[in-house]
């Protein structure tokens, strides 16, 4: 995936202002930013549902936002702010999915996915009346169907408990790791952050502030947690000025 | 939670072709299933489908019932008040099958699921059409037969003009059944009573109940220019002088051609102005 100069604005409002940066296969990314920093705006450029104002988001080659269906069914997506129909049961969700994908095996992936996000025994119940761990495993399952080889995934713990949203966490590191497929996700979630991505894009008002694995963003910052790196770069304090060459000016920050 | 374990042998996704005619036809066909899926899981659904169109013939085979009954000059053309209440439905209850499925995906939250599956917009349309075919048939077939069990109504009577009747309407229906869904792509759910009330628009412009010789010269001309006029003109025709012009069929058909390119060009662009404002994103959340 590459991602050129994207610019969106609505109106005088620019929501992501003018970020480049590119996935090298089989990494897993992080989108770090606060409310309003531009993440899902991002997220949804690069899926296609939104046309960038400027720049451009290639994925396999192809230009998202005219020739999306190209490659659809190599990757998929998730987020806990698009749901799958309430009164069809998780089975019948993961036919019709199965059948947009275009896969011919259908029962046995199904089985398959299952099996493995353990949610066997959810598969006949109507998918609305899930706990929100439930449906979010089997929001999971529709987004793995196709093992894209590139997923994107919105707050994929979000309003999860901790043992759910850490399953959840781990699942994903291991189909990253069983598939080379590349992980792209928006979190605020700081220790979900640290422990799932080898790299983050730190994202505020619309600007790319940082970008590092955690460790490295971790130790420029003087900081013990990518949650204090975090709260300097939002709330505008500059990082140690020792820490790093002159000549590497940080870009502008937002007034705290 | 239980401990994340990895399935072995697990099956691999076979990925069948994803451009061609058969990949289409599969996709629509998926969305088809879905649809059933919802319409099976609901019996209340299904009671409704039917529950309005029977009121409607209730209502209307009774007034002319009633009318035959009298001296009155009225009764001859009472004879017809069935035919046009069910034609009149088939419009109705098609144009809402479609536009109401598609809300039904707004509703839901799915809408960001679908949009960036590989289904083509024009897979979606199509998906929609067909469904709402299969609604209507749901729909109008029991109305139709109970009309001709209370009122001695036969539907079947119009003969083969009929079959042209219902494909000139469903056309019509499709037409502003994408008009509905592209307005309420672009502004939200808050513009749903479009999808209600469009249809209503055409009620007494294409002349459902009395003839075009009714209307104002210059309202005659709006008329003519909506092809379910020519399907209610064509039905009188048959049922109270026998006779049947194919020239306003021609004509209906004609007119759909231009209604439905005319269609789909207003949801594509909508669904563009939706992509360009950010509106299918903030229809997830």
């Amino acid at each position: 995936m590459a991602v050129r100069d994207l610019t969106k604005a609505y109106g005088a409002v620019t929501a992501v202002d003018h970020i480049s940066f590119s996935l090298a296969q089989a990494t897993t990314v992080a989108l770090l930013g606060g409310n309003g920093a531009g993440k899902t705006t991002t997220i949804a450029m690069l899926l296609g549902l939104v046309v960038p104002s400027s720049g451009e988001v290639r994925v396999f080659g192809a230009d998202m936002s005219r020739d999306r269906t190209a490659v659809a069914h190599r990757l998929n997506f998730q987020s806990p702010y698009v749901d799958l129909p309430a009164r069809l049961t998780v089975r019948q969700n993961l036919t019709v999915y199965a059948g947009l994908y275009g896969i011919g095996n259908v029962a046995e992936r199904i089985a398959y996915i299952a099996q493995d996000l353990q949610i066997e025994e959810l598969l006949d119940r109507a998918t609305g009346k899930l706990s929100a761990g439930q449906k979010t495993r089997v929001g999971l399952a529709k987004a793995l169907l196709n093992a894209p080889e590139l997923l994107l995934l919105d707050e994929p713990t979000a309003s999860l408990d901790p043992d759910t949203a850490d399953w959840i966490r781990r699942k994903l590191k291991q189909y990253a790791k069983a598939r080379g497929a590349t992980l792209l996700f928006a979190s605020h979630n700081m220790a979900e952050v640290e422990r799932l991505a080898d790299r983050v894009i730190l994202l505020d008002a619309g600007r790319i502030v940082e970008d590092g694995t955690p460790a490295d963003l971790i130790a420029t910052y003087g900081k013990l947690t990518l949650e204090e790196v975090f709260l300097d770069v939002v709330r505008g304090r500059v990082r140690e000025p020792l820490e790093r060459p002159e000549d590497e000016a940080l870009p502008a920050r937002r007034a705290s | 939670m239980s401990a994340v374990t990895a399935t072995k042998g697990g099956a691999e996704p076979i990925l069948l072709p994803q451009t061609g005619v058969g990949a289409s036809l599969r996709r629509i066909f998926a969305l088809v299933k879905r649809y059933i899926y919802l319409l099976r899981s609901s019996g209340v659904r299904l009671v409704e489908l039917i529950y309005w169109p029977f009121l409607q013939m209730l209502t209307w085979g009774f007034l002319q019932k009633y009318l035959a009954g009298t001296a009155s000059p009225l009764a001859q053309a009472a004879g017809v008040l069935i035919g046009s209440v069910l034609l009149w439905d088939i419009l109705f209850r098609s144009k809402i099958g479609f536009s109401t499925t598609f809300i039904e995906e707004m509703w839901s939250r799915n809408l960001g699921n679908l949009l960036t599956s590989p289904l083509r917009p024009y897979e979606l349309v199509a998906a929609l059409s067909v469904w709402s075919v299969i609604r209507l048939g749901v729909s109008m077939v029991p109305v139709a037969i109970a009309a001709y069990f209370i009122f001695g109504f036969n539907l079947l009577d119009l003969g083969l003009p009929l079959v042209a009747f219902f494909a000139v309407l469903v056309l019509t229906s499709w037409s502003l059944g994408l008009i509905s869904a592209g307005v309420i792509l672009r502004y939200g759910l808050g513009a749903e009573e479009l999808a209600w009330s469009l249809a209503f628009l055409l009620l007494p412009l294409c002349c459902v109940y009395y003839p075009v010789s009714v209307l104002p010269d210059w309202l005659q001309w709006v008329a003519l220019a909506l092809p379910p006029t020519h399907v209610f003109e064509g039905m009188r025709s048959i049922l109270l002088h026998n006779t049947f012009d194919v020239k306003e069929l021609w004509w209906a058909a004609g007119l759909n051609v231009v209604y439905l390119v005319a269609g789909y060009l207003t949801f594509s662009w909508f669904l563009g102005s939706a992509r360009e404002n950010g509106t299918l994103v903030q229809l997830g959340e």
